[in-house]
C-alpha cells in the first residue's frame, strides 16, 4: 500500500501503467497516446513507466492513438489509452471498431466540455455521445475512484464472459487536476489482481482469421446480440470484480451505483461525478433538518443499470436527474435513459431533468439546495430546466 | 462466436472445417476482378514471403483488398488479417508490430491499402508510422482510383482520366507519394510493376529484409476503373514503365537512389487509347512524353550524384 497525494490523472496513469506492466508474463502491453487538455498528465505517466515488456507509440492524432491501441489488443496484449473532449470526437471511428472487434481495451476519459465555442471544464457531454457504442462505461468521483475503477476495468473487460473495451470518466480539472490523498496500487497487488490475457480472437498464424470482413445482415445480427449477452452480463461480472479487488485491495472500488439515504426518501436525487459528492453533503444537512431527501451516485452508465436504478430511488415520488451534459434538440442524457428506465414502472414519479454545470460551471451546495427546492415546488415534470441559466438570471435581478 | 451463424440455420463457428489450401497468400476462389492488378501483386507477394521463409500478418484498411477477403466465415487470405478503418493501416500495423516484437517473434507486419487509402485519408497517419520508423511493410497497390467504391478520383488519378467525380477528365497531376515517403528517410522506398515480376521479387525480399518502415508502391492495373480489357492489364503496365509512365526505382533512407528499369521511350500513346478513362482530347502526348523525360531526368541526376 502507498499512500500518497496525487492528482486524478496521476492516479490514473499509475493504474494504467502498473496493469499493463501485470501482463508482462502474457503477451505484454502497448499503447497508442497522444496529447490533449486536461488528459495529457495519463499519457505522461504512461510514456515515463519503465516497462519491462511494453511499448508506447507517441502518434500523430487521436484516431491513431486508438487504431495503435486496437492494433496492440487484436494481438493479444494488454492495451488502453487515454483521452477527452474534442480527441474523443476525433477517435470515434475506433472507438467504435473496438467496442465491435470486442477488444478488451481501457480508456481513461476525462470529460471536457466539447467545442466550439472552446472549453476545457468539466462537461460529461464528451463520453455520453459515444452511448450507443459496445463500450461499458464508468464514472468516478475521486481521484481513488478512478485508479480503483481503473484497475478493475481491465479485470472485467478481460473476463470472457464480457470482452468488451471500458471506459473510466472523470471530471476535468475537478478531478484531473486536483490532488488528493490516494491508496496508489503496488505492481504486486495489480499483478495478484490481473491474470495474464488471453484474447480467444487474437491474430494468430497458427490459425489465421481475417477479423472484421464483410458479413450478411444475419450475422450482423448474432454479433450484436452476442454484445448485447455480454453487456447482460456485465453488472454480475462488475459486482465479481469488485469481491476480488476487496479481497486484494481492502476496500470496495464502489458497484455500478450507489443508493444513499433513500429506504424512505420521498425526494431522491440521481446525478454522478463530483456532482455526487456535493449532493451527498447536501442530502446530510436536509436529513439533519428533518426532510426525507436521499441520493443515487450512478458509477455506470452503460450498460444502463435500469432495475437497479428503479429500486435504489426506494419509495420517492420526487425524483430529479442532475445532468454535467446537454444533447441538442432532447435535454439531458441521464435524465433520457432514467426516463426510459422509470415507464411503466414508475409512471407515478414526478421525474425532472436539471442542467446544471453544464461547460464546467461551479456546482455548489447552493445549487442543489436550489434544485431540491424547485423539485419540492413543482406539481408536473416540465421540460429540461437550465439550473445555471436561472442562476445567472437571479443574480442580474 | 456460439450465436453465430444461428441466424441463418447453419452450425457454431467451432464447428465448420474452414481449413483450406495454405500455400501463397491470396487463395483461390477469391473475388477480385479479373486482370486486377492485386491478384498479381499479391500472389508475388505470397512468393516472395516464401523465398525468405516467413510468415505475415496483414493490416488491410478500407479498399478492394479487404472486398477480397470474401464474407465471413471464410477469408481468401491465408494470413491473419484485420480490417483497420480507411486511415488507420499503418497504426493498427504499429501495434501489431509492437507486440510482436516484445514478444520476440518473426514474421513481416504488412499493410495492403488502395491509393485512397494511402495518398489521401491515410497519409498522414502513414507519414507519422514513416517517422517512427516503424517496422512494417507498407503497400500500396495503386489503381489511381476509388475502386471499391465505382470509381472516383484520388490525388493518385493520373491528369485527363476521367473518374465518376472528374467526367470530363481530371485536371491535376497525380501527387509524387514515392517522393513523400522517401523524404521522411525512411530505409527503403521504391516502385514495383506487376509486369516486371522479377524486380518485384527482388523489391519484396529487400523490403522484407530491411528492418524499419518500408514503403512499396505497386502500379496496379484496374480494368473496372480504367475501362480497359482484363487481359491487356500487364501490358499496360509494362508500356507505363517503357514509356517512363511509370519508373521503376528504389529510394534508400531517402539519400541514395537506384533505378531499375530504363525507359526505352516507348510512345504512351498505346497507353492511353487501351483504357476507356483517358478521352483523346484529355490527353497532350507530346506534353506527357516531355513531362516524363523530364522527371525521368530528375531520378536520374540524383541516382548519379546519390548511387546506392
Amino acid at each position: 500500500m502507498a499512500l500518497e497525494v496525487v492528482t486524478g490523472n496521476h492516479a490514473a496513469g499509475h493504474a494504467l501503467s502498473v496493469a499493463g506492466e501485470a501482463n508482462r508474463t502474457g503477451r505484454g502491453t502497448a499503447c497508442g497516446i497522444y496529447p490533449i487538455t486536461p488528459q495529457t498528465e495519463i499519457v505522461e505517466r504512461v510514456a515515463a513507466f519503465p516497462f519491462s515488456k511494453g511499448k508506447v507509440v507517441a502518434v500523430e492524432s487521436e484516431h491513431s492513438a486508438m487504431a495503435v491501441t486496437i492494433g496492440a489488443s487484436v494481438s493479444g496484449a494488454r492495451a488502453f489509452t487515454a483521452s477527452s473532449s474534442n480527441g474523443l470526437a476525433y477517435m470515434v471511428e475506433n472507438i467504435m471498431v473496438a467496442g465491435f472487434y470486442r477488444l478488451p481495451i481501457v480508456m481513461v476519459s476525462v470529460n471536457r466540455t466539447l467545442g466550439p465555442p472552446w472549453n476545457i471544464w468539466a462537461d460529461q457531454g464528451d463520453t455520453l455521445m459515444l452511448r450507443d457504442f459496445p463500450w461499458v462505461q464508468l464514472y468516478a468521483s475521486d481521484n481513488q475512484e478512478v485508479h480503483d475503477l481503473t484497475l478493475l476495468a481491465f479485470r472485467l473487460a478481460e473476463d470472457p464472459r464480457i470482452l468488451l473495451p471500458v471506459m473510466v470518466c472523470m471530471d476535468a480539472f475537478i478531478v484531473s487536476h486536483t490532488q488528493g490523498e490516494t491508496d496508489l496500487a503496488e505492481q504486486e497487488q495489480a499483478d495478484r489482481f490481473l491474470t495474464d490475457l488471453d484474447l480467444p480472437h487474437r491474430l494468430d498464424n497458427a490459425n489465421p482469421r481475417a477479423l472484421g470482413s464483410m458479413v450478411w445482415p444475419d450475422a450482423t445480427v448474432s454479433h450484436r446480440v452476442e454484445i448485447q449477452e455480454a453487456m447482460d452480463l456485465v453488472p454480475q461480472v462488475l459486482d465479481e470484480c469488485r469481491a476480488a479487488f476487496e479481497g486484494i485491495f481492502g476496500r470496495d472500488p464502489g458497484g455500478m451505483l450507489d443508493s444513499y439515504r433513500t429506504e424512505d426518501a420521498e425526494t431522491v436525487l440521481i446525478t454522478s461525478a463530483t456532482i455526487a459528492t456535493t449532493a451527498r453533503r447536501v442530502v446530510d444537512r436536509r436529513r439533519a433538518d428533518g426532510e426525507k431527501v436521499g441520493l443515487v451516485k450512478m458509477r455506470m452508465f452503460r450498460p444502463f443499470p435500469e432495475a437497479a436504478l428503479r429500486e435504489a430511488c426506494g419509495p420517492a415520488k420526487r425524483v430529479g436527474v442532475l445532468d454535467r451534459d446537454y444533447a441538442a434538440g432532447m435535454g439531458g442524457i441521464w435524465w433520457q435513459d432514467t426516463r426510459a428506465a422509470f415507464h411503466g414502472h414508475k409512471d407515478d414519479v414526478l421525474l425532472q431533468d436539471y442542467l446544471v454545470g453544464v461547460g464546467g460551471g461551479d456546482v455548489t451546495p447552493a445549487v442543489v439546495d436550489r434544485i431540491l427546492d424547485d423539485l419540492a415546488a413543482r406539481e408536473h415534470a416540465g421540460p429540461p430546466h437550465w439550473t445555471d441559466l436561472k442562476a445567472e438570471k437571479e443574480v442580474a435581478v | 462466436m456460439s450465436t453465430v451463424l444461428k441466424a441463418r440455420g447453419g452450425p457454431a463457428l467451432e464447428t465448420l472445417d474452414l481449413s483450406c489450401s495454405t500455400d501463397g497468400l491470396l487463395r483461390a476462389g477469391n473475388t477480385n476482378c479479373g486482370g486486377c492488378g492485386m491478384s498479381i501483386g499479391l500472389t508475388m507477394v505470397g512468393r516472395a514471403l516464401e523465398e525468405v521463409g516467413e510468415t505475415c500478418q496483414l493490416a488491410i484498411p478500407a479498399c478492394c483488398g479487404i472486398v477480397a477477403a470474401g464474407a465471413f466465415p471464410t477469408s481468401a487470405y491465408v494470413a491473419p488479417t484485420v480490417a483497420t478503418t480507411f486511415a488507420s493501416a499503418a497504426a493498427v500495423a504499429s501495434g501489431m508490430a509492437a507486440i510482436r516484437d516484445v514478444n520476440g517473434e518473426s514474421g513481416q507486419v504488412i499493410c495492403w491499402a488502395g491509393d485512397g487509402g494511402t495518398y489521401d485519408i491515410g497519409l498522414a497517419t502513414l507519414s507519422a508510422a514513416a517517422e517512427r520508423n516503424e517496422n512494417i511493410v507498407y503497400i500500396c497497390y495503386d489503381n489511381e482510383i476509388y475502386g471499391n467504391t465505382g470509381g472516383q478520383r484520388s490525388s493518385a488519378t493520373p491528369p485527363g482520366a476521367r473518374t465518376t467525380t472528374t467526367p470530363t477528365g481530371k485536371q491535376e497531376a497525380k501527387k509524387d507519394i514515392v517522393g513523400i515517403m522517401a523524404a521522411h528517410g525512411i530505409p527503403y522506398a521504391a516502385t514495383l510493376s506487376v509486369a516486371h515480376p522479377e524486380d518485384f521479387r527482388r523489391k519484396m525480399v529487400t523490403a522484407f529484409r530491411t528492418p524499419g518502415m518500408k514503403f512499396l508502391l505497386i502500379h496496379s492495373p484496374c480494368p473496372t476503373g480504367w475501362k480497359s480489357e482484363p487481359s491487356d492489364s500487364v501490358q499496360l503496365v509494362r508500356v507505363a514503365v517503357q514509356s517512363g509512365l511509370f519508373p521503376l526505382y528504389e529510394v534508400f533512407y531517402g539519400e541514395r537512389y537506384r533505378i531499375n528499369v530504363e525507359p526505352d521511350w516507348t510512345d504512351p500513346e498505346a497507353y492511353f487509347s487501351r483504357q476507356r478513362r483517358f478521352r483523346k482530347d484529355q490527353i497532350d502526348v507530346e506534353t506527357t512524353k516531355r513531362v516524363c523525360r523530364e522527371k525521368f531526368q530528375r531520378l536520374k541526376v540524383l541516382a548519379e550524384a546519390f548511387p546506392a
